[in-house]
């Protein structure tokens, strides 16, 4: 048979996956929502509180060292004032660690004494404390003021402040809020991403039509997977350049710390993806794709860190943010960036992120619709 | 000329579930020939089609394409059929040239899209989208994506529906030159007077049976010698005619 292409050479697997991967990589890049979510909505926030910048204090955290007294009226008024946070349950080391890098402000150390002054509050700070370890001293002076005026024979003050500042990296505002934004980036082009294309491929057959062709369906999904890793990827890129050169963000082995938080990217987005092909088999059409694929994002927008360090919600909120899968990848993004931390350091969250990747696309293989 | 069949189907039955869409039907399609599966809506014909194609599992029944048994070599098959589907749609946000290159990936063979957009006559539309074409183009290029990969036997599905006269005449003649290339094909429609000039041989499909196999003429020669006469005087000539002849059979753009 003249006419007969296929006895030319056998067909190739790895040809038409790449085919699938180029497509949909031009289609992703041509998609105005994907770019949004992916790269615009990220930097926007980055520029807002980038130019915000730490002003926006919510609470001073206080690690309480174990020699401190918790008897005396300094300690128990200190209790009272809800801008101060206080944190018993560090070992010191932790605390120290803590202090270097930010997550706690000071660290607190109330010594009884025989003479006066009868308390001596020492207070240890570093440069990532900010402006929040002024905080912290008028919220003594003013209880210092109460309790001094209560003695009698006023001038030998019952209570005195003791500071000293450990050295660190300055730990600025874009330090947090760019990793966060990169996960939500990931979250997004993941599940929004993944969800709206194999929906409307069905739906618009174009599946369908694959499969009068000789293309084998893992061909179809890896293409797919190829390409949303691939944008995911140069998106999370461009964010943590524009972050690093335009506001500082720091990146403690330069390059290497790039490549491990792509790294990062990679496990975030194949794990978020799993959601969106969860939500492409269970939508019945396009217009229940968002409803559905909020439920997933909005919650870990919210409560994984992404905004605010989830220290601050409530305790009984805080179980719920150490569930979610965003709340690991932020948290490792952050300590390979700003501590330095290896993938070893980080591999408690790179294992959590994967038992959700297991159990997601066990739930994915059993909700996905073909056609 | 001995007429070898292409395709062969026999006592085909498909279920979904206790609807019985095709009940048990048996045709030949003869290598390079058109043929037509013509009836109602809801009659069957783009089920058997789709079994055919090897999209859909069948319940009962043997199959045979190009030699191929359906069952045991649907790979071997799509290797070598062409397949317009009903109403589908292509990538979104590609171009027509980047969605044949997508093609020729998924057959695993190299064509050049112009030389694909040549044959229905496209190329001035190499870098629109699909959602930017005439209904008539769309059926086009959908024809286009089924010659990729120079196929034996190609299927195209109401490829018509909803074209106006001259686009569907047009449609026409680029499915005559397909066949004259010795390619089968096989078609589907609801229009009459399209089969009647279209196809070689035509079968009648209603409620998931065949109920006639024959080529057009023969079947309007039987229907007249059984002293069948239609109720208005034939003229020379019919309303379309009168359309195409005031409004010029050139291909319209829209």
């Amino acid at each position: 048979m003249t006419n007969n292409p296929m006895t030319d050479k056998p067909y190739s697997n790895f040809k038409a996956t790449l085919a699938i991967a180029t497509a949909s990589f031009r289609s992703i890049i041509r998609s105005p929502s994907s770019v949004v979510f992916t790269l615009l909505f990220p930097l926007i926030f980055i520029l807002v509180f980038g130019f915000i910048s730490g002003g926006s204090v919510i609470s001073v955290d206080v690690g309480v060292a174990k020699t401190n007294d918790t008897i005396n009226p300094v300690y128990q008024a200190l209790k009272k004032i809800s801008v101060v946070h206080l944190i018993y349950n560090q070992t010191p080391r932790q605390m120290e660690a803590n202090l270097k890098k930010g997550t706690i402000d000071a660290i607190m150390n109330i010594q009884k004494n025989t003479a006066p002054p009868y308390f001596t509050v020492n207070i240890q700070s570093s440069k990532a404390s900010g402006d929040k370890i002024s905080i912290l001293k008028s919220a003594l002076n003013n209880i210092f003021f109460v309790i001094n005026s209560h003695v009698p024979d006023a001038p030998p003050p019952v209570a005195i402040i003791k500071e000293s500042t450990v050295q660190s990296r300055e730990y600025k505002t874009i330090d947090f809020i760019l990793p966060g934004q990169l996960g939500f980036s990931l979250l997004s082009t993941g599940v929004f991403g993944t969800a709206f294309v194999f929906l409307s491929l069905r739906i618009t057959l174009v599946i369908k039509r694959f499969f009068a062709t000789p293309v084998k369906r893992y061909s179809i999904v890896i293409g797919e997977a190829l390409a949303r890793i691939s944008f995911a990827l140069i998106g999370a890129l461009f964010i943590i350049t524009i972050g690093h050169f335009a506001f500082g963000f720091t990146l403690v082995h330069g390059f290497l710390t790039v490549i491990d938080m792509l790294i990062l990217s990679f496990i975030g987005v194949v794990v978020f993806m799993g959601f969106g092909f969860t939500v492409s088999g269970i939508a019945k059409n396009e217009s229940t794709v968002p409803p559905i694929a909020n439920m997933i994002t909005l919650p870990q927008f919210l409560l994984s860190g992404t905004f605010f360090s989830i220290n601050v919600f409530p305790a009984w909120l805080q179980p719920i943010s150490r569930a979610l899968p965003l709340t690991y990848l932020n948290d490792a993004m952050r300590k390979v960036a700003f501590e330095g931390a290896s993938l070893m350091d980080v591999s408690h969250q790179i294992l959590i992120l994967c038992l959700w990747g297991v159990g997601i696309y066990f739930v994915a293989v059993k909700t996905f619709k073909w056609e | 000329m001995v007429k070898q069949p292409i395709i062969t189907v026999k006592n085909l039955v498909k279920n979904y579930g206790d609807f019985k869409a095709v009940k048990g039907i048996s045709f030949e399609v003869y290598e390079g020939e058109i043929f037509g599966l013509l009836g109602p809506n809801g009659a069957g014909k783009t089920t058997t089609l789709e079994i055919i194609e090897t999209l859909r599992d069948k319940t009962s029944g043997e199959i045979t394409v190009d030699g191929f048994n359906i069952e045991t070599d649907a790979a071997s098959i799509k290797k070598r059929i062409g397949v317009q589907l009903q109403a589908a749609g292509y990538y979104p946000n590609l171009n027509l040239t980047e969605l044949i290159n997508l093609f020729c990936g998924l057959y695993g063979i190299e064509r050049s899209p112009m030389e694909m957009l040549e044959k229905v006559a496209l190329t001035d539309k190499a870098k629109s989208k699909y959602k930017e074409l005439s209904g008539g183009q769309k059926q086009r290029f959908s024809i286009a994506t089924t010659l990729i990969n120079n196929p034996r036997i190609v299927f195209l599905d109401e490829p018509t529906t909803g074209l106006d006269p001259q686009a569907r005449r047009n449609l026409w003649d680029l499915i005559r030159d397909i066949r004259d290339q010795g390619t089968t094909v096989v078609i589907t429609t609801h229009y009459m007077d399209e089969a009647e000039v279209l196809c070689d041989r035509v079968a009648f499909v209603d409620g998931g049976n065949i109920i006639g196999v024959d080529t057009p003429d023969n079947f309007i020669d039987k229907l007249v010698e059984s002293g069948f006469e239609r109720k208005k005087e034939v003229k020379l000539a019919n309303l379309e005619d009168v359309f195409i002849n005031m409004t010029g059979k050139e291909w319209r753009e829209e």
